[in-house]
């Protein structure tokens, strides 16, 4: 029944219920809801509509695409949305090489980009653009947190791994700049990888003291239960994309005792936090990642900068957006001078739930005010 | 590099092999028996995957699961045949990629309009956990040794089946001659089905068995899948014998190739460069294997019948 | 067929829908490099599971040549970057030959299922190597901030852009047409459907395949090259199997070895992908199951359908 009055809602708002509203606004998402890692795009997705919904604004209309995880597709969608349907903004694309494919165009043409996730280092840093906002994280934020805390919890020798892409090579380095320290070794995996048993026995192999990987997705499923199995006694860190909330019920009892950083954590204690919380998981009957906070708070950051100005009148509201006067589920929460957030980073840990299975629990704050380091390279 | 380490990546590459056979034996066993290319193949090794961890989530026994897996893949496997396959063993090979690309979408999107978008959960039962010490004081997951055994145990049950039962006779005669076959009054369309669903329920019992190990989630099929197809290639199509040959093949080459090859180049490039050209070509491996066979041994190593 | 092709577009783009004009642009390059893939298949009986590498290649070299002269770097240290289209089109379409003339000497002395996953391994290698590259973006793809430049025109827009496409398109089948009207295309013909005759002419059937098989991936070279330009972003899903395996599905909707075949087959593609796209999350399901419809109930393919007729050039089941 849920499901069917959230399509009831999705089709409502994409059919716009096409008053020709002189001041109405038009969002055009474009998200992965089908195939591998489309979990992430749904609660993109359903937590943006529910913002709008809640807001109570009926001049706002989102359409919403799947780009199936395809670059190419990506690319077309957001030709359509500009040409065709003619959006005042855009947001929801999931992956780094999409955004690298659909953004720069799309903010050279004159259009808005809010990303609610995703954010490669040449947007943040030589390709940073000013009609482009980043709402959810510089890619490294979140491995540069984890490298900081570890160093500060005394871990002398990690091994590091990540597949071999340029998120994954990004992601260790962003992990090496602020753990400042030797690593014990790097390894890299084939992306797609499900078997890690040559992995394992290497990382067996060596003389580490503890275990830091990026995989997202299936990847980090595949690897964690087989590494449950190998009998390694090595402490294990990450960043929450291979420890949301979907996955980790997935990954089960193996993922518990891994130590996670995220830019939001379901516990926070914040009210704005709380009511999202709640009124997810009554409208969804889930409980909300980070990507489904991310979303959220894309969409609010959106409704507070249309209380200033229309789109069309770009200065003003690009104005209204870099305030971010919005309250965000995170706490704290503003712009650096490339549009890419300045925020804090929590610690969270897996742990069995109340019902056996596995979630999250808050442990602290791993780093404040957290700022990527390409916004140096920005000439904006 | 310690002979302990060594060991254990052999063994991870057996691991490998057995669970491609698995995959593999399906797939030769239809092509060598009713000439079928069938790309459809892996959404059995999915389809085997969901059931195993959905009827293991709702009754609690992995066992169960297991059973439900491979049966539940075979019947699916069946219904397929009885639908759609049997039409295309007279058409083209052009004919066949078609359909079963097609039948490769039906799948998948059905899954994950049943099952939705998430990746479902499965874990080895608590008795098939931890791991067995190896000589060497080398740990190793108990659960995957449980695979190498289950895929031998398959392996000499297909042999047993095929030299010595009348299934296996017709399956014989069905490869070498199928003209001869139907003219020998043999019920032909019963033995396809029949062949067909044994191939689906390996390619189930191979999902269930991994998707303990691996997430279970839509399009799991489609690595292994191409992984099979090198195997089957490499070994000789239709070929028992070369699917085995070819699946530990395949199997070490890659596990070894994957820890090797960058350790390798580290011995005279900078880490990072190492890393990138090892891994390039440790990805590429198999296939530079697959097309260096080809060339020599145009069909395989193993042929059945020219 | 072709000329509707090029009256939609124009009228799009007059009555201010540069979105349309963008999308028959897409559908005329599936279409091209699907003619590419046709002269292979369809013609040859050569079923090539690994035309994404030469889609891909193409795109490659047009996405690596605007890198570069927006960088001011140089390919290898060598090359400098270039994008003047004049320069990026015949090195796309030597790359494309030249991978092909490699692919082909070695996949044509295996035949049948053989040849299928042959060309599907070299393919993998091909998609393997540009993932793993991180050069020019590894998985991540290679966007291209602007068009690359042909002289005196202003590739930007979208109805010049379409019209350069177009002109490609009607090249191909212009070339299709020539060489299976030429005594090449015989020989080809020959090849496919009776070799033993065709050596007793005293003419080898292998030198023959592999030429077609180089100009069709050189055909598809130059679709893809045009395809990295249309998009603005090149990368290694283009390469995939997926990709092969479309161009197959494509050709196949179309109708097999029909001059017109592999452009039916985008039109219906593409118009499915679109609708149905906009319709349902779930549209591959209903994509697979038009699929499977047409290879079970309309046997030839669209083409074959609407003539009503066996395909002249199509091969008798084996």
């Amino acid at each position: 029944m849920k499901q069917l009055a959230r399509l009831g809602l999705g089709l409502l708002l994409s059919t716009g219920l096409a008053t020709a509203h002189a001041e109405e606004v038009k969002i055009g998402m474009i998200t992965t809801l089908s195939g591998g890692g489309s979990h992430l795009g749904v609660d993109v997705r359903d937590a943006f509509l529910l913002a709008i919904e809640q807001s109570g604004r009926d001049d706002i209309e989102v359409l919403v695409k799947d780009d199936a995880r395809k670059p190419d597709l990506a690319r077309n969608l957001a030709n359509e949305f500009m040409q065709r349907d003619e959006v005042d903004l855009m947001t929801g694309i999931i992956w780094s090489n999409l955004a690298m494919a659909v953004v720069p165009s799309v903010v050279r043409q004159g259009t808005f980009y809010l990303s609610p996730n995703a954010g490669p280092s040449a947007l943040a840093g030589r390709m940073c653009h000013e009609n482009y906002f980043n709402v959810a994280y510089q890619n490294d934020n979140l491995h540069g947190a984890m490298g900081a805390w570890m160093k500060e919890q005394g871990y002398e020798r990690p091994l590091i791994m990540a597949p071999n892409y340029p998120a994954g090579t990004d992601a260790l380095a962003g992990f090496k700049h602020l753990y400042e320290g030797e690593v014990a070794d790097e390894l890299y995996t084939q992306m797609g990888q499900t078997d890690y048993a040559a992995e394992i026995a290497q990382i067996r192999a060596s003389d580490a003291d503890s275990l830091f990987f990026f995989l997202p997705g299936g990847m980090g499923i595949s690897f964690m239960k087989q590494w449950q199995n190998a009998g390694v006694d090595l402490p294990v860190f990450g960043a929450a994309f291979s420890f949301d909330e979907t996955l980790i019920k997935a990954v089960g009892e193996a993922a518990i005792g891994a130590r996670n950083t995220s830019l939001w954590a379901y516990d926070l204690d914040n009210d704005t936090s709380r009511a999202f919380v709640e009124s997810f998981q009554q409208a969804y009957d889930r409980m909300p990642t980070l990507y489904a906070a991310q979303g959220f708070d894309t969409a609010n950051l959106i409704l507070s900068a249309l209380e200033q100005a229309h789109p069309d009148d770009q200065d003003a509201f690009r104005e209204a957006l870099r305030e971010a006067d919005f309250d965000s589920v995170r706490g704290e929460f503003r712009f650096g001078p490339n549009q890419h957030p300045i925020q804090d980073i929590y610690v969270r840990e897996v742990v069995a739930g109340e019902d056996g299975e596995p979630t999250n629990r808050l442990l602290g704050i791993a780093v404040e005010d957290i700022q990527d380091i390409y916004h140096v390279d920005c000439k904006m | 590099m310690s002979a302990t380490l060594f060991l254990e990546q052999l063994i991870n590459g057996l691991q490998l092999g057995t669970m491609l056979f698995l995959m593999a034996s399906g797939l030769t066993l239809v092509f060598g028996v009713m000439g079928l290319i069938n790309l459809a193949h892996g959404s059995f090794y999915m389809v085997g995957a969901y059931l195993t961890a959905a009827v293991t989530a709702a009754s609690g026994s992995f066992m169960l699961g297991l059973g439900a897996g491979l049966l539940g893949a075979a019947a699916a496997g069946a219904l397929v045949e009885l639908i759609v396959i049997r039409r295309l063993y007279h058409r083209s090979h052009l004919d066949q990629v078609l359909a079963t690309f097609a039948l490769i979408l039906i799948f998948s999107e059905g899954t994950r309009w049943l099952f939705g978008a998430s990746p479902l959960w499965l874990s080895t039962p608590e008795w098939l956990s931890g791991y067995v010490t190896l000589p060497g004081d080398a740990r190793y997951p108990l659960y995957r040794l449980v695979i190498i055994g289950v895929g031998i145990t398959v392996a000499v049950g297909l042999y047993l089946l095929i030299s010595r039962t009348r299934l296996g006779m017709r399956v014989r005669a069905g490869e070498s001659d199928r003209e001869m076959i139907g003219a020998l009054g043999i019920d032909i369309s019963r033995l396809y089905t029949a062949v067909f669903a044994l191939g689906a329920g390996l390619a189930g019992l191979a999902g269930a068995m991994v998707g303990a190990l691996q997430s279970v989630q839509v399009g799991m099929g489609e690595p292994v899948l191409i992984l099979a197809f090198v195997v089957i290639v490499i070994g000789g199509i239709g070929s028992i014998k070369g699917a085995l040959l070819g699946a530990l093949l395949v199997g070490v080459v890659d596990t070894l190739g994957r820890v090797f090859l960058p350790l390798f180049f580290r011995g005279f490039l900078p880490p990072s460069e190492a890393t990138d050209v090892g891994a390039a070509l440790a990805s590429m491996l198999i296939y530079i294997l697959m097309a260096v066979i080809l060339a020599f041994k145009p069909k395989g190593l193993f042929t059945v019948n020219d | 067929m072709l000329a509707l092709l090029l009256v939609l577009p124009v009228a799009a783009d007059l009555l201010g829908h540069p979105y349309y004009v963008s999308l028959a642009s897409r559908l005329t390059l599936i279409a091209m490099a699907a003619v590419g893939l046709n002269l292979a298949l369809g013609y040859g009986g050569m079923i090539s599971f690994g035309h994404a590498a030469y889609f891909g290649l193409g795109g490659y070299i047009a996405g690596i040549g605007a890198y570069h002269a927006f960088d001011a770097t140089a390919f290898m240290g060598l090359l400098p970057g270039s994008d003047n289209l004049l320069v990026l089109w015949p090195l796309a379409m030597l790359a494309c030959g030249l991978l092909a003339l490699l692919i082909g000497a070695v996949s044509l002395r295996t035949s049948g299922v053989y040849f299928i996953m042959i060309t599907l391994a070299f393919a993998q290698m091909v998609y393997y190597f540009a993932n793993s590259w991180p050069t020019y973006g590894g998985q991540d793809g290679l966007p291209i901030y602007l068009r690359n430049q042909l002289p005196g025109l202003d590739t930007q827009d979208p109805l010049t852009f379409f019209l350069i496409c177009f002109t490609g398109l009607v090249l191909a089948m212009a070339l299709t047409s020539r060489l299976m009207g030429s005594r090449f295309g015989a020989a080809l013909t020959m090849a496919r459907l009776n070799e033993t005759r065709l050596a007793t002419a005293g003419i080898s059937p292998y030198p023959i395949r592999l030429l077609a098989f180089v100009v069709s991936a050189v055909i598809t070279g130059l679709a893809g090259a045009l395809y990295a330009d249309l998009n603005g972003f090149v990368s290694p899903s283009m390469l995939s199997w997926h990709m092969s395996g479309e161009l197959m599905v494509i050709v196949i909707l179309g109708g097999v070895g029909r001059l017109y075949g592999p452009l039916a087959g985008a039109v219906l593609f593409i118009s499915m992908e679109t609708l149905l796209g906009g319709v349902t999350e779930y549209w591959q399901l209903f994509l697979g199951l038009v699929l499977l419809g047409v290879v079970l109930f309309a046997r030839h393919g669209v083409m074959g359908w609407l003539a009503g007729r066996e395909s002249p050039g199509r091969e008798p089941h084996e």
